[in-house]
């Protein structure tokens, strides 16, 4: 076949793939626009995480990723549509974004640092109805990640950084969340941690069937995890495909990946 | 500043002295003595306005600083034989002593820490002043007489008159010095540390110095107002300086509007005239009154009325098609 | 050696009322790092309440319930209508705000109950426990009643979730929105939880203060004090201030004379704040540049 078949068929079978993963998005957002004050940092942007997906946004400081992240859990003024599952979402306060299902990991961790680590896991199960089933989901975080219980009684403010964003991970997940926002992982975190990090993200997506949305510097982790990926520069999405396909794209390489 | 405006100020406060000037002739000696009363209290609200509008520290006991300078004019007069006219700098120069000295220490309290320890003040001063140990100069808790002056006989005034004009004289001098240092360097500088503490400090401000003498000089002004208030209403005792002045004087600060000079007269004639007509309903309504006015005001007019007219005022303007008002 | 004994158990009853308020002071503080000035005024009310409802036959327990009860909804009242509102902006707007609860709740309690000073009476017997001749049976009881209710609210907030969202809410407000907390929700908790203390608080103290408008204005600052000097972000160090304030107090009183106890209260407010603002067991605050 030629090269211009192979990329026609190529693109039509994104086409294809995009509808598909449109017709069960667990995410879909159209024309989000968000601005901090009188600043413009996102100018209208469409995404998609399909149900038990895992989508990764990359792009450099500055480009809006954690603006977006934002703007999906309504922390910030935005506009645009929001659906979960077909629900729009946009307008509602963050909490009852989050009692809908979509457990968000901030940037900075967000840790509760004068609660325990097992208090801060209770906590990120506040919305929960079915109260017996809280001591397991701690049990099963603790062999997700050890560490944690080693330090299930201290403050969580004596962690180091990589535990704590182990923490920040599992509380989200304690929520039973469809939809998991991550924001920035990676950051500030040793290569090796963050290799097991997202081999334990790896593992819950597959087994727990949670869609996750990431946010992320690290473009090549974040590829290696994600199957969609979109590129963001200055509040616009100026790229998007396969994790496998944007791996394999000259540009990106030479911007994103360093070689 | 725009000339013409300056020009226009300038007529507008001659014309506002020579209405005031006139206004004792023509009303009754009570109304002179209540008007005279206004004028003290605008005194002790210019005071509290330079420290809490225009620097940013909160005072919730600045009855505390009235009650220091009525009871030193009043000592002074009964106990030394002072003539009233001399006790009123040195009541200024008591008060602005006590304040710098209070303002040290509150040098390293910000906003509510401040807010409490300046409530604290308020709140314990009727029982310092009731204290034993200090009676004897102070009268305890019966307080202290003032025999009211007379007008010289050249004058021909009544005393009511002579005390308004001897008041009115006092405003015009603190006004005027007042507008004076608040649009100066140290005015700028005490905005500055209202507004960007951090900023001021590092342009080379002294804080700490700017501050205590704020704390000072608006304690004097407060205590000068003590003064004249003192002498207008004949009486000082520990009673009538309890926690419920403070927030008297707070009250007209609020209405007339924080950072705002003129604001002071608005809030004076408030706080004078609203409990007359108050009192009619009951005791409490007066207090009540302040708490309703005080929360509409936070949620309505924050700028209070001095804020409210000169939005007014600027929109008049604009619509004659005359530059914006500063 | 008597006298000091009494004075100091004596300053432990009165003590566990200034523990209760400041517990309720420090409760407002951790949530909105803002000190609610009127907490001593809705505590009079409160205790206003509870004597009228006993004025025309409500039995002393059930007027203490209602009264209570009321209290606690009359705090979220006041957070979610009068503070909400008013809640970004500057400090100096919600001092004022405070003020002016303050003055309307004292002034409200003045014109519907008069100024004339009223007594109160004490659920517990006027013969002393077991004939003992240190503290009074009224002491012994008030000081049972504040400690239960520490209690209670320390089991709150340590073991149930809803307490533990209170404190998340407290301390890390956008966090807590991202676990689905209502933060706002909690706030409003929280001032309903304060009011319902100082409304016990206040039917505790009538008895021996008698029940005046103004009767609340000390035994704030002595909260106040107490608050401090424990740490104003710490629970715990507040009610051990309230504590140590009820004894120093009484101890001062003896030694010093009665007349200057509000005086006290402004030396330890003024002293705490230029040595150590934060208390004995509160945190520093580094404020960064």
């Amino acid at each position: 076949m030629s090269t211009e078949t192979t990329q026609a068929a190529a693109a039509t079978f994104a086409h294809a793939a995009a509808a598909e993963r449109s017709a069960l998005a667990l995410l879909e957002v159209r024309g989000l626009t968000a601005q901090y004050g009188p600043t413009k940092v996102l100018h209208g942007i469409d995404f998609a995480v399909g149900a038990g997906g895992i989508t990764t946004v990359l792009g450099a400081n500055g480009a809006g990723k954690t603006t977006l992240l934002r703007a999906v859990c309504n922390m910030i003024r935005t506009g645009g549509e929001v659906r979960l599952a077909g629900e729009r979402i946009d307008g509602l306060a963050t909490e009852a974004i989050v009692r809908r299902g979509v457990g968000h990991v901030p940037d900075g961790r967000g840790t509760f640092m004068n609660l325990t680590v097992e208090e801060n896991l209770r906590v990120g199960a506040h919305a929960r109805k079915d109260r017996a089933e809280i001591g397991v989901d701690c049990e099963r975080m603790y062999t997700y990640f050890p560490r944690l219980k080693e330090r299930r009684r201290q403050q969580a403010g004596t962690l180091s950084g990589g535990e704590q964003q182990m923490l920040a991970v599992s509380r989200a997940l304690m929520l039973r969340p469809r939809l998991l926002l991550l924001d920035e992982p990676s950051f500030g975190l040793a290569p090796l941690i963050v290799q097991q990090l997202f081999e334990i993200l790896k593992a819950i997506n597959q087994a727990e069937r949670i869609g996750m949305l990431l946010v992320e510097q690290n473009a090549a982790m974040a590829l290696a995890l994600a199957d969609h990926a979109y590129l963001l520069e200055t509040g616009r999405v100026v790229m998007s495909g396969s994790a496998q396909a944007i791996r394999s794209d000259e540009q990106v390489r030479r911007s994103y990946l360093g070689y | 500043m725009n000339p013409t405006l300056d020009r226009r100020k300038l007529a507008g406060v001659v014309v506002l002295l020579v209405l005031a000037c006139a206004l004792p002739f023509v009303i009754a000696n009570y109304r002179v003595f209540q008007l005279t009363l206004v004028l003290a209290y605008s005194i002790a609200l210019l005071g509290l306005n330079m420290l809490t509008g225009f620097n940013g520290q909160i005072s919730l006991g600045h009855g505390a600083f009235y009650a220091i300078g009525a009871y030193a004019a009043a000592i002074l007069m009964d106990k030394a034989g002072f003539p009233y006219w001399a006790t009123i700098p040195i009541a200024g120069a008591v008060c602005f002593v006590a304040g710098f000295l209070f303002g040290l220490p509150a040098l390293r309290l910000e906003g509510l820490y401040l807010a409490l320890a300046t409530f604290a003040l308020g709140v314990a001063m009727p029982q310092i002043l009731k204290h034993k140990s200090i009676e004897e100069w102070t009268g305890g808790v019966q307080g202290i007489v003032i025999v009211k002056p007379d007008a010289p006989a050249w004058t021909g005034f009544s005393q009511d008159q002579w005390l308004y004009f001897f008041t009115l004289a006092w405003v015009a001098i603190l006004f005027f010095l007042g507008w004076n240092l608040l649009r100066g360097r140290i005015g700028r500088a005490m905005v500055a540390i209202r507004d960007q503490p951090i900023a001021a400090q590092a342009m080379g401000v002294n804080t700490a110095m700017v501050k205590s003498l704020t704390f000072g000089v608006s304690a004097l002004y407060t205590g000068i107002a003590g003064a004249l208030g003192a002498i207008a209403v004949q009486f000082v005792a520990p009673d009538s300086f309890s926690f419920f002045l403070s927030i008297t004087l707070l009250t007209g600060v609020v209405i007339g509007g924080l950072a705002s000079i003129s604001g002071a007269f608005f809030g004076a004639l408030f706080i004078q005239f609203i409990p007359n007509i108050a009192d009619e309903i009951s005791k409490a309504a007066p207090w009540a009154i302040y708490g309703i006015v005080l929360i509409a005001f936070m949620y309505v007019m924050p700028t209070g009325v001095a804020g409210f007219v000169r939005i007014v005022r600027g929109r008049l303007a604009r619509r004659r098609g005359a530059p914006a008002l500063r | 050696m008597n006298q000091l004994l009494h004075q100091v158990l004596s300053g432990l009853a009165t003590g566990g009322i200034y523990a209760s308020v400041a517990l309720a002071l420090v409760m407002i503080y951790q949530a909105t790092h803002l000190v609610n000035f009127a907490q001593g005024e809705m505590a009079m009310f409160a205790t206003y309440i509870a004597w009228a409802l006993m004025q025309v036959g409500v039995p002393y327990w059930w007027a203490f319930a209602i009264t209570v009860a009321g209290a606690f909804v009359v705090g979220v009242a006041v957070e979610r209508i009068i503070v909400r509102p008013v809640e970004n902006s500057p400090i100096l707007a919600l001092v004022i705000v405070f003020i002016a609860l303050l003055v309307i709740f004292n002034s409200v309690a003045g014109w519907i109950f008069t100024y004339t000073i009223k007594p109160f009476p004490s659920p517990f017997p006027a013969e002393p426990l077991f004939g003992n001749r240190f503290m009074s049976s009224h002491e012994i009881g008030s000081m049972a009643i504040t400690l239960i209710v520490l209690l209670l609210l320390f089991a709150f907030f340590r073991f149930t979730p809803l307490g533990l969202a209170m404190r998340a809410a407290a301390q890390n407000p956008v966090s807590s929105r991202l676990v689905g907390i209502r933060v706002g929700w909690m706030l409003a908790l929280g001032w309903g939880l304060a009011a319902a203390i100082g409304a016990i608080a206040g039917i505790m103290v009538a008895p021996t203060v008698f029940l005046e408008p103004n009767m609340m204005g000390g035994i704030l600052l002595y909260a106040f004090a107490g608050a401090l000097l424990g740490g104003i972000d710490s629970p715990s160090g507040a009610v051990l201030g309230g504590f140590i304030v009820g004894v120093l107090e009484n101890v001062v009183g003896v030694y010093v004379g009665s007349e200057l106890k509000l005086t006290f209260a402004l030396v330890v407010i003024v002293g705490v704040l230029v040595v150590k603002p934060s208390g004995l067991f509160g945190k520093v605050h580094v404020v960064r540049v």
